[in-house]
């Protein structure tokens, strides 16, 4: 017993033991750093904002006076965008999805369309609104209408369509394409017939995800010169229009000249957070009523 | 029966035929398909493409009224002056500045909070927490800059009542909370992904967890970890809400994070939110300042993505 102690690795070994414990506390309490943060500034937008939403803040139109400014304009303009993103969005998304996944061959310029795709993903969004609007503003001369801004978005977070596409083409299972191949389908057939239904929940999940980013994006719309402005409804796709984000960001401007502003953000961010909050709960129940049944 | 099984034979004659005509169908839509589903593919390579070539072009445009040489290493930028000037070093300085603020709060604490999820917390826990933190960066950058603007400022100033009304400090602090999920989640994923048996042997030699977190598992997982920090500091720098509302629109060339400054991104805000006049220089100075983010950020982006190609320990 010369070598081994008993008593000194005890000691030693309490020491150590006690510092395990206090750096997993440590490590504990660094994880709920953030999440402290997250509470923080929900109470906090909340307990500002939510005397303020009733049904004229709702329906009305936009005001320079706080008491009567409605967020009528914003939520119309949102939500034509979100008409132009889903279908490009989609369209372009499982396109290329499927032709990554199922048609491409294993070579050069597959790998180029991948490796771009993941490049693109790391581009600032404010970048995005550059090209926006230098080829959809004025090149194609649109103006800083829900076309633009819509088509702008949609190029924004397609990386995010597509990977997550792809993802949910991968995860058919074989045999089921198998199946399709040997009672003699073409190709197209098999996308067309199995393919695309069995992986559509997949799709749609990633697609109301990246649609959910899309609502809350605000760099690219203010490189487009999106107002807000006292405008009148937009009612097309070639109509200027302002969203819930840029009226956020006017509202968050000027609190500093008109203290009402603030709350105003406030209210309109709880409106936001909402409509981001249903669209996740939408995409989780997607994914967990559909999940697994071939 | 007879009669039957003679018009199955011509149904089926007939079957045969009519599938011929629509295989000839098929095989053409067989044929066009794939050309059109190329062409969808290839609008991903042809945004790259716009995006280069917009800025490379009115970049050009502009370098032919500035000198490269000025615009890089001017510390003063006065494009609405008299007498403009372009120097972009105050921009590049105030991103800098502020991403590294970011890292300065988001690295540890993100760090720390991977070594739990992946170490310490039971699967439950860290099913639970790991979602919660997820929704951090699911939160629109717009509301985060709202928070600094009107919360973290304020709060800043009764502590320190030096501090000006628009700094780099609240913005760079808010913007470091941003990206806490992200390098926690890639770190932790480096961090699951060594094997059991290397702490399997640390432990049969006697060490405590923590012992195994920093001797075994950490040095293990370097190389992603590195590269979710890099990433995390491109994600700071392209960043643009957050700074544009909080840090203000002073062209500093300081260090002092207590007062305003301007990033890349917000300087790309306020030129394009304002009326430059399609054609100005100062309007071709968006696009160069434009370019000089997006180099910053593929390089980025490139650098984390080689560092975790090219350290990746194989097991």
């Amino acid at each position: 017993m010369k070598y081994v102690d008993a008593s000194l690795v005890k000691k030693r070994l309490n020491t150590r033991l006690l510092k395990n414990s206090l750096f997993k506390s440590l490590f504990f309490l660094a994880t709920l750093f953030g999440l402290v943060v997250l509470a923080v500034l929900i109470i906090r937008v909340v307990t500002q904002g939510i005397g303020w939403i009733d049904w004229n803040f709702l329906t009305g139109r936009l005001s320079t006076d706080a008491d009567r400014a409605g967020i009528m304009g914003p939520l119309l303009g949102t939500s034509w965008l979100m008409l132009v993103v889903i279908p490009v969005t989609l369209f372009l998304g499982v396109g290329t999805a499927i032709y990554l996944e199922l048609y491409a061959k294993k070579g050069k310029l597959q790998s180029i369309i991948a490796t771009n795709i993941s490049n693109l993903a790391g581009v600032p969004s404010i970048v995005y609104g550059l090209l926006g609007l230098t080829v959809f503003v004025r090149a194609m001369d649109f103006g800083n209408v829900v076309l633009a801004g819509g088509l702008t978005l949609s190029l924004l977070v397609l990386p995010i369509v597509i990977v997550s596409a792809q993802e949910a083409i991968r995860a058919v299972p074989d045999h089921l394409s198998e199946a399709s191949y040997g009672m003699g389908a073409t190709k197209w057939q098999t996308v067309k017939n199995i393919l695309l239904p069995t992986a559509l929940p997949g799709i749609l999940t990633g697609a109301i995800l990246a649609l959910s980013r899309a609502i809350g994006e605000t760099a690219p719309l203010t490189v487009l010169g999106i107002p807000a402005l006292l405008l009148p409804f937009p009612e097309g796709l070639f109509d200027t229009f302002t969203a819930l984000p840029m009226q956020i960001y006017y509202w968050t401007l000027d609190s500093s000249l008109v203290d009402e502003y603030a709350y105003l953000a406030s209210a309109t961010i709880i409106i936001l957070l909402v409509l981001m909050f249903l669209l996740n709960a939408i995409a989780v129940f997607i994914r967990n009523k559909f999940q697994h049944r071939y | 029966m007879a009669a039957n099984s003679e018009s199955n034979r011509v149904n089926v004659k007939e079957m045969i035929n009519k599938n011929k005509n629509g295989k000839n169908m098929s095989n053409l839509t067989d044929a066009v398909v794939p050309a059109i589903l190329f062409m969808i593919a290839l609008i991903s390579v042809l945004t790259t493409i716009g995006i280069i070539y917009t800025l490379l072009s009115e970049a050009i445009e502009f370098f032919r009224r500035v000198p490269i040489w000025d615009f890089f290493t001017g510390t003063v930028l006065r494009p609405l002056s008299q007498n403009p000037e372009f120097g972009i070093l105050p921009l590049i300085n105030g991103t800098i500045i502020s991403s590294l603020i970011a890292i300065f709060v988001a690295g540890p604490i993100g760090i720390m909070t991977a070594v739990y999820l992946s170490e310490y917390a039971t699967d439950k826990l860290r099913r639970t927490l790991k979602p919660m933190l997820e929704i951090l960066a699911g939160i629109p950058t717009i509301v985060y800059g709202f928070f600094a603007f009107t919360f973290v400022t304020p709060v800043i100033r009764a502590i320190f009542p030096a501090v000006e009304a628009t700094n780099i400090l609240s913005p760079g602090l808010i913007m470091g909370v941003m990206i806490i999920p992200m390098i926690a989640s890639l770190s932790e994923d480096a961090m699951t992904s060594v094997p059991n048996s290397m702490r399997e042997g640390a432990l049969a030699l006697g060490a405590t967890k923590l012992e195994i977190t920093f001797k075994v598992v950490i040095p293990a997982a370097l190389s992603g970890i590195i590269s979710s920090f890099v990433l995390g500091i491109s994600r700071a720098i392209g960043e643009t809400m957050i700074v544009t509302i909080a840090s203000g629109s002073s062209k500093n060339f300081t260090f002092d994070i207590t007062q305003s400054m301007q990033t890349m991104t917000a300087y790309i805000v306020e030129v394009a939110g304002g009326d430059a006049p399609a054609g100005s220089t100062i309007y071709y100075s968006l696009y160069a300042v434009a370019l000089t983010l997006f180099v910053f950020t593929l390089m980025m982006n490139l650098l984390a993505r080689y560092v975790s190609r090219k350290f990746r320990e194989e097991y």
